[in-house]
């Protein structure tokens, strides 16, 4: 096969689909940061959902599922994305071989564990990565993986394996990219930031479900409160599974509270709004109660500090607590 | 190569910028503890598996990562036959056809499969 390489700007990113949405809508003519797309994507989030399993424990999510960042940005800012999915591997690289001999750069969602250039003890069978792929050359595929601080390349067995893992959210051989981006001053950032305001905020205040938002954070705390203590190995390993949903590649957690307090000030500034960076300093508050709950539980697996699942539970409805006030005080500027 | 992650984080000025990182203590203790427990299991069923008492199969689903019920949606078996075929008398029993099943899941041959590596 020919080669192709398509002239692409890497950028390593904190999160892997905000990263893919602003490269690729960078790429096509419409400059955003990663915060920005994130933000204006609606992709901030709680939701404790106890029934989805990942080895076993249920899933804590810190943001939305995977392609909501996408959906989002389409709402707001009116970009469209196209995605495709196929039952057989094979298309699935055909249509990305074709895309490519078209120099378009496509978005792919893959599997961690199948992607060999990932540090061995990071690779576990999380499916919703997002990466995207510039070119070939031979049996290799030239790939920017937004987490990664340089570019890549992956052979074709490899990325057709880690494409189409099985699985909880098992990717399908999704490709996507943009097919309408429109031009920078066409968009109406007042209207997208105001949006985006709106949905995060009455998500994490109003959600009607006690598994989403604030009031999720309750519950997971209460349930956390619940856990028997029979066996100190299991409750470790529950409350290490927590942390690692908080602070792992893909699903990060204190990390995205970063980002969105980034997305809040970038607004502040480009809206001149400097009530938003107020808030941004209260979702800042958030995310450090959020890393010092991981740091505390972290110590207690490895017994520096006593098993204690009361002291976790309170930690977590204190920021349940930052989290409300942050969202109203959001929901009052907005 | 890919050791540094992105994060934002707040600059001296108040304002947000990405930095990068090299994981932080909290990050590497759970990671460290993830990747134990699957060690851990793979040596037990290692030990079983020599001594008879499991198949090589089960060794293979923790050394890749997996446990029972991820097997059973990759490999496409319910999860009470991937119990079954835990065991080594009804692994070694099963069909070319369905041993390549989990050969392709576990992204092995089907020679590794049926081999039982001499260290853990």
């Amino acid at each position: 096969m020919n080669d192709v390489v398509i002239p692409f700007e890497h950028r390593q990113t904190a999160h892997c689909e905000s990263g893919v949405v602003s490269r690729l809508l960078t790429h096509a003519g419409l400059p955003i940061s990663e915060a920005m797309a994130f933000g204006t994507g609606g992709g901030l989030t709680y939701a404790y959902l106890p029934f989805v399993k990942f080895g076993g424990l249920p899933l804590f999510a810190f943001r939305m599922p995977p392609k909501a960042i996408m959906k989002g940005v389409h709402k707001r800012l009116g970009v469209r994305f196209k995605f495709e999915t196929f039952a057989d591997p094979d298309l699935g690289m055909a249509a990305l071989d074709r895309h490519l001999d078209e120099g378009r750069v496509v978005g792919l969602q893959t599997n961690v564990f199948w992607l060999p250039y990932f540090p061995p003890d990071m690779r576990f069978h999380f499916n919703a990565h997002n990466l995207m792929v510039y070119g070939r050359r031979g049996y290799e595929y030239l790939v920017s993986d937004p987490v990664m601080d340089i570019p890549t390349t992956i052979n074709a067995s490899d990325l057709k394996k880690a494409r189409s893992a099985k699985g909880t959210l098992a990717p399908k051989s999704l490709l996507y990219y943009p097919v309408h981006v429109p031009k920078p001053a066409d968009v109406d950032w007042g209207r997208a930031v105001h949006g985006a305001l709106r949905f995060t905020s009455g998500m994490m205040l109003y959600a009607p479900v006690p598994l989403i938002g604030v009031w999720g954070i309750r519950t997971a705390a209460r349930a956390l409160r619940k856990l028997s203590m029979k066996d100190p190995r299991l409750v470790k390993l529950h409350i290490g599974h927590m942390v690692r949903m908080q602070e792992e590649i893909g699903t990060g957690g204190a990390g995205f509270r970063f980002i969105f307090a980034g997305f809040l000030q970038e607004a502040a500034a480009l809206l001149g709004k400097p009530a938003l960076a107020e808030s941004a300093a209260r979702v800042t508050d958030a995310g450090d109660h959020w890393r010092q709950f991981g740091l505390s539980a972290a110590k207690m697996c490895k017994d520096r500090l006593p098993l204690d699942l009361g002291n976790l539970a309170d930690q977590m409805l204190a920021i349940s607590d930052l989290e409300k006030q942050a969202y109203r005080q959001l929901r009052a500027h907005a | 190569m890919g050791r540094s992650k992105a994060l934002y984080a707040l600059g001296e000025d108040g304002r947000y910028q990405v930095v990068p990182s090299n994981g932080w203590e909290a990050e590497e203790i759970v990671l460290d503890q993830a990747i134990d427990e699957f060690k851990r299991l793979a040596t037990e069923a290692h030990d079983r598996a020599r001594a008879g008492l499991g198949s090589a199969l089960e060794y293979h689903m923790y050394s890749r990562r997996m446990d029972l019920a991820l097997l059973a949606d990759v490999s496409g078996f319910w999860q009470w036959q991937v119990r079954r075929h835990l065991r080594p008398g009804s692994f070694s029993a099963l069909s070319p056809a369905k041993q390549r099943r989990y050969a392709e899941a576990l992204g092995m041959g089907l020679d590794a499969l049926n081999a039982l590596p001499e260290k853990t």
